[in-house]
């Protein structure tokens, strides 16, 4: 048996999944990234 | 019955047409909670004034009763990740998530109780214990599922799954210092309010990941997917989880965890005092605290990285890297210090705590080489044991040498 190709799930779900998890996650490593300059500072 | 039946494995196999490519979200909503184990110390401070509000009062609790709260959660990780590690493989990734969030939420609603009604020993039992035994089962409940929907990267994906758990810590240490300050008055410190808007934050984003996951139908391969050939180290066959522990090979790679955490905790918790000692004037408080959260980032990035490069140029040769690489990156730290070069040192610490994040995450998909796919799950159970031992004796051996 193969993946039949995606049918199932659309794309708008995909979004929806990534962004649900990606989201917060992108926002924290931005703010540590960001106190983290205060290394070459 | 109803709900009992939707957490059945049955009900998670996935209908022709699914994308893979859910499931890895699905196990980053998991870890990315559990991940707020490593933000945990952000409490600390304001638990010791509870009582004193402004400082510690003589009934405050201390610093060091404050320290056994993580390491029992590290040990009840490693003891729960064990014993329940078959239940999770046979009963499904769904009713494994299911439970975890229960348990996180429920350990940050006892503890909240703990808090307020001032009994440290309530908050061992909740954060400690049943927090424990949800990092131990929420842990290790996508792995298996995530190697059996890559069998062409089991590395990437079990990678960026654990990449969470490294990750949590970045979304839970400034929303949890945002809800102290919303919930602390002159006269109260916000604790156990915080402790229950995250009980039910990450319930709410647990059980999104247990009902988007699903296991794939058996016998389903990628599109293209052609097994390769037998090769010397990976494996075809499925190892049964107690014929695993007999062999070698398992305890070969505990030891290798267990020191790769030990490695980690010596150089997280030193790196501050080390990079100020050794550059007076040239880093700061403030920028050492900058090059922790920076080695953060690298900790989490790794753990994506070198399980994917690991994909590419196998197993036992990303350990062999991690060996050679690290042990002349340690011996290059205080030719950095003695020529002054504040970069080459950064450097040198950044790249030793990606392999310490990669040393974590390519352990799974090693153990799929080593046993097959199977009952990997619960050997990844057992093998967590040593981050357990680790997390009770490596602060003992970091701190006495």
């Amino acid at each position: 048996m193969t993946n039949q190709n995606q049918q199932g799930t659309t794309t708008t779900q995909l979004v929806l999944a990534w962004g649900f998890v990606g989201i917060p996650l992108v926002l924290g490593v931005l703010q540590t990234l960001v106190n983290s300059m205060k290394l070459f500072q | 019955m109803g709900l009992l039946s939707f957490l059945d494995r049955d009900r998670t196999i996935a209908k022709p047409g699914f994308s893979r490519w859910m499931v890895p979200p699905a196990a980053l909503c998991v870890h990315l909670c559990i991940g707020q184990a490593y933000a945990y110390s952000v409490f600390n401070l304001p638990m010791t004034k509870l009582i004193g509000i402004t400082q510690s009062a003589p009934n405050d609790w201390k610093l060091t009763q404050l320290g056994w709260i993580f390491s029992l959660a590290i040990f009840f990780l490693g003891v729960s990740s064990a014993v329940f590690g078959r239940w999770v493989e046979e009963g499904g990734p769904r009713k494994a998530m299911f439970t975890a969030a229960l348990c996180w939420a429920g350990g940050f609603f006892i503890s909240a109780f703990g808090v307020s009604i001032h009994n440290l020993w309530i908050i061992y039992l909740g954060y400690g214990v049943l927090g424990g035994i949800a990092l131990g089962i929420g842990y290790i409940s996508p792995v298996s599922t995530l190697i059996k929907w890559f069998p062409d990267r089991p590395g990437m994906a079990t990678g960026m799954a654990i990449m969470g758990f490294g990750g949590g810590a970045f979304i839970a240490s400034p929303l949890s210092v945002w809800l102290m300050s919303k919930f602390t008055t002159t006269s109260h410190i916000g604790v156990a309010e915080t402790f229950i808007v995250l009980g039910v934050v990450y319930f709410f984003f647990m059980i999104v990941g247990s009902i988007i996951v699903r296991v794939p139908a058996p016998g389903w391969k990628p599109e293209g997917y052609v097994a390769p050939a037998a090769k010397k180290l990976i494996t075809r066959n499925d190892v049964f989880v107690y014929d695993a522990l007999k062999t070698p090979q398992f305890w070969l790679i505990w030891w290798v965890l267990c020191l790769n955490v030990t490695a980690g905790i010596g150089v997280l918790g030193q790196a501050s005092a080390m990079s100020q000692e050794m550059f007076p004037g040239h880093i700061t408080p403030v920028a050492a605290a900058g090059f922790v959260g920076l080695m953060s980032l690298f900790n989490m990035g790794g753990r994506f990285c070198w399980a994917s490069v690991s994909d590419y140029i196998g197993r036992r040769n990303t350990y062999f890297v991690f060996m050679v690489l690290g042990f002349a990156l340690y011996c290059t730290v205080p030719y950095a210090g003695s020529i002054g070069s504040v970069v080459l040192f950064v450097c040198c610490f950044l790249v030793i705590i990606s392999m310490y994040g990669g040393g974590f995450s390519t352990v799974p998909a090693y153990l799929r080489d080593m046993y097959g796919t199977r009952y990997v799950g619960a050997i990844h159970g057992l093998l967590l044991t040593a981050w357990s031992a680790a997390g009770v004796f490596g602060p003992v051996l970091v701190n006495c040498w």
